[in-house]
């Protein structure tokens, strides 16, 4: 025996009798073997299985491609108006069709003073009971009634941001058409430079979301699945070292860490023009952090079950508050200010923000040190609590 | 040095409530192909467990080569070899590299490709550990267990639910091991397992050890070799003391069973039971329908010791 012998009562191996030497000799294995071949495994056998490929590496883009495109600015603001059918209702059209022209005009003459650039109508006229029910459904944004006497009713829905804004769009429209003149001149500057756009906000986040998704599955998932087919308790049974097993595992989702944030950063920046401010060394080691993270909380998910179904469970129970709370396709800040405290402890949260900070704002790792030690606290107590309760077999 | 393996008055209780093993003491010495024989739930697998060092004793004590797991388990990893009741390898794994994978832990391991051959593997060396057939996933798992060059071989069930072929192969693999020197526990529920590959056996039930020796003692203490087993019809009524009184004085009969409708005598002689038998049959003025007669293997051994089949289903 090459390795330890540290105790003085060890046995030596010399002193048994061993069955004939084989006819080849035997082979010396250095103490890393184990774990490099662990390691080489798992990343063979995460290559193999195309589920993995895809959740993993396809479908965050997906996500992002399809929510960055819905989410495309400008579409986002047309109003989109039921005008209800009635004597005064072709009136009430042109009336808004008159504003949109003469805002395009004004916006071509000078876009610098383009001050209803906004205001982009879609406008349909219906009979009262269709019209109404639209509205109610969500089809439209708001329902404009012209009343015998000239003058107009709107319908809207206090608690839809957008009904909000059309009403006052729409109201506006309809004011200026009828003559009214604004008592000053405004000017506005119109801002949809990569920065500041939902796609910069959602792309961060997604990476956040991924690398929870996958640490937690790839290492959770993984695990149970080990367990439930006596893999573990096979393993156990032979020499190899229980730390280099774990260390294994979440180092595998370190390799694919890697290039999961290459796809998803490398999508942003081609497919929406995105730009990374910070420096992208800053956004691997947070990124390694936070995988490394969600590794641990993970293996802690998985420490003690038996079952696929009810680790599948444990999961997405943990992960559960993180996909509300944490800012991944919105901001915390909706959320009224007395949780904000119990948001920010969640390593979601702080995984997300600081990649936010780095990304969008350029901010630098030790401006992020509070949040990188939210995450190393996660990930620590995690793999502490998680090897005392651990079941190999 | 001590006894490959050594253990003293095992017991394990499940939850504080199931005894899974009661009180079971073995010792096996090297060189050694030891059975442990039973039907299922009688207690083999915690019992190997426990001397594979997966599972803690309730109480008693186990001793591999005079070491205790306690103290010396990372060496005596490297000195035994084990294959579990039920382990699915990696599926997405191919056959050299799960080998390579196991041997990676040992410090000495043998080389892959000579395990290979030992083992029947080699033309199945780059296909999927999930493509295999229920024979080549056992010899695969017997592999892992063999790369290490272990002196102890532990084998779970080894042969459960293979085809015959599949079996004589596996049989082959361990003898082949025992001829280097190494030393074997398995446990089997199947006779003919335990009586062609085991130098030794001991008879588990009810997590006790209810019978040890080598095959051919254990059926000597039946008292006869051979077993004749009939049937006879006509006014025989149900088996009671009186026709087994009448059974059991026929010539060298050593023992009387009633299987059912079966009769079933164990006896050392039969050229001289037969005869009397059918006279006696005779006699009674019954009809015998059966008749055969057959050596007695562990299945009798058991049945006479228990009351009841090795396997029951």
């Amino acid at each position: 025996m090459a390795t330890e012998t540290t105790t003085p009562q060890t046995p030596d191996a010399s002193r048994l009798e061993r069955p004939a030497p084989s006819s080849a000799p035997t082979r010396r294995n250095g103490r890393w073997s184990g774990y490099r071949h662990l390691l080489w495994a798992r990343v063979i056998e995460l290559k193999r299985e195309p589920e993995v490929v895809f959740w993993v590496f396809i479908f965050p883009l997906l996500l992002a491609g399809g929510l960055g495109i819905a989410f495309r600015n400008k579409p986002a603001d047309v109003a989109s108006v039921v005008v209800i059918d009635g004597p005064g209702a072709r009136k009430t059209l042109s009336m808004l069709e008159n504003s949109r022209q003469s805002a395009q005009q004004s916006a071509e003459q000078s876009s610098k003073h383009d001050n209803s650039a906004h205001s982009i109508v879609r406008a349909t006229i219906l009979d009262r009971d269709a019209a109404l029910k639209s509205f109610h459904f969500g089809k439209f944004d708001l329902a404009v009634e012209s009343n015998p006497d000239g003058s107009f009713t709107y319908y809207y829905d206090p608690a839809r941001p957008e009904s909000v804004l059309s009403r006052a769009e729409i109201d506006a429209a309809l004011q200026s058409a009828a003559g009214r003149k604004d008592s000053i001149a405004t000017s506005s500057h119109s801002s949809s430079e990569p920065g500041s756009r939902y796609i910069d906000f959602l792309i961060p986040g997604l990476l956040g979301m991924n690398l929870m998704n996958s640490g937690m599955w790839g290492v959770g998932f993984a695990l149970v699945e080990m367990r439930q087919r006596k893999l573990l308790k096979r393993f156990v049974a032979t020499p190899m070292r229980r730390s280099d097993f774990l260390l294994a595992l979440s180092s595998s989702r370190l390799v694919l860490m890697v290039i999961e944030v290459g796809l998803l950063l490398g999508f942003g920046v081609i497919a929406f023009h995105m730009r990374v401010e910070g420096s992208v060394l800053s956004v691997l080691v947070l990124a390694s952090v936070g995988a490394v993270a969600f590794g641990g909380v993970g293996l802690l998910t998985a420490c003690r079950a038996q079952k696929i179904e009810s680790v599948s469970g444990l999961i997405n129970l943990v992960m559960m508050p993180m996909w509300i709370f944490s800012g991944v396709f919105f901001s915390y800040q909706k959320f009224p200010a007395a949780a904000h405290p119990f948001i920010k402890a969640l390593p979601l949260t702080a995984l997300n923000d600081a990649l936010r900070a780095i990304i969008i704002e350029g901010a630098t790792l030790s401006s992020q040190s509070g949040r990188l030690l939210v995450l190393a606290i996660w990930g620590g107590l995690s793999f502490i609590l998680a090897l005392r309760w651990f079941r190999w077999t | 040095m001590g006894s490959p393996i050594q253990c003293t008055d095992l017991r394990k209780t499940y939850d504080g409530k199931v005894e899974a093993v009661r009180g079971l003491s073995l010792q096996i010495e090297a060189g050694q192909c030891f059975g442990l024989l039973g039907p299922n739930g009688a207690g083999k697998t915690t019992t190997i467990e426990i001397l594979e060092g997966l599972l803690a004793p309730t109480s008693g004590e186990v001793r591999i080569f005079g070491f205790t797991w306690k103290e010396n388990e990372r060496q005596l990893r490297e000195w035994i070899g084990i294959s579990l009741q039920e382990t699915r390898l990696s599926e997405k794994l191919n056959v050299r590299e799960t080998i390579e994978l196991f041997a990676s832990f040992y410090a000495q391991p043998r080389q892959t490709t000579e395990v290979l051959e030992e083992l029947e593997l080699t033309e199945k060396s780059d296909a999927w550990v999930g493509k295999l057939s229920g024979g080549q996933k056992q010899r695969l798992a017997v592999a892992t267990a063999l790369v290490g060059n272990p002196r102890i071989l532990f084998l779970d069930e080894p042969t459960t639910g293979l085809d015959p072929q599949s079996r004589r192969q596996l049989w082959d693999i361990v003898r082949a091991f025992q001829k280097k020197g190494g030393t074997v526990l398995l446990t089997t529920h199947y006779m003919d397992e335990a009586e062609r590959l085991c130098d030794r056996l001991a008879i588990v039930d009810h997590g006790q050890i209810i019978a040890e020796g080598t095959p051919a003692d254990l059926i000597d203490r039946l008292g006869g070799h051979h077993v004749v087993e009939f049937q006879v019809s006509g006014e025989v009524g149900k088996p009671n003391g009186q026709t087994s009184d009448l059974w059991s004085a026929l010539p060298t009969v050593e023992s009387v069973r009633h299987d059912e409708e079966m009769v079933c005598l164990n006896v050392r002689e039969p050229h001289l039971t037969i005869p009397a038998l059918l006279a006696a049959i005779n006699q009674k003025g019954w009809r015998l329908d059966h008749l055969s007669t057959r050596q007695a293997s562990l299945e009798d051994v058991f049945v006479r010791l228990t009351g009841r089949h090795l396997r029951e289903d």
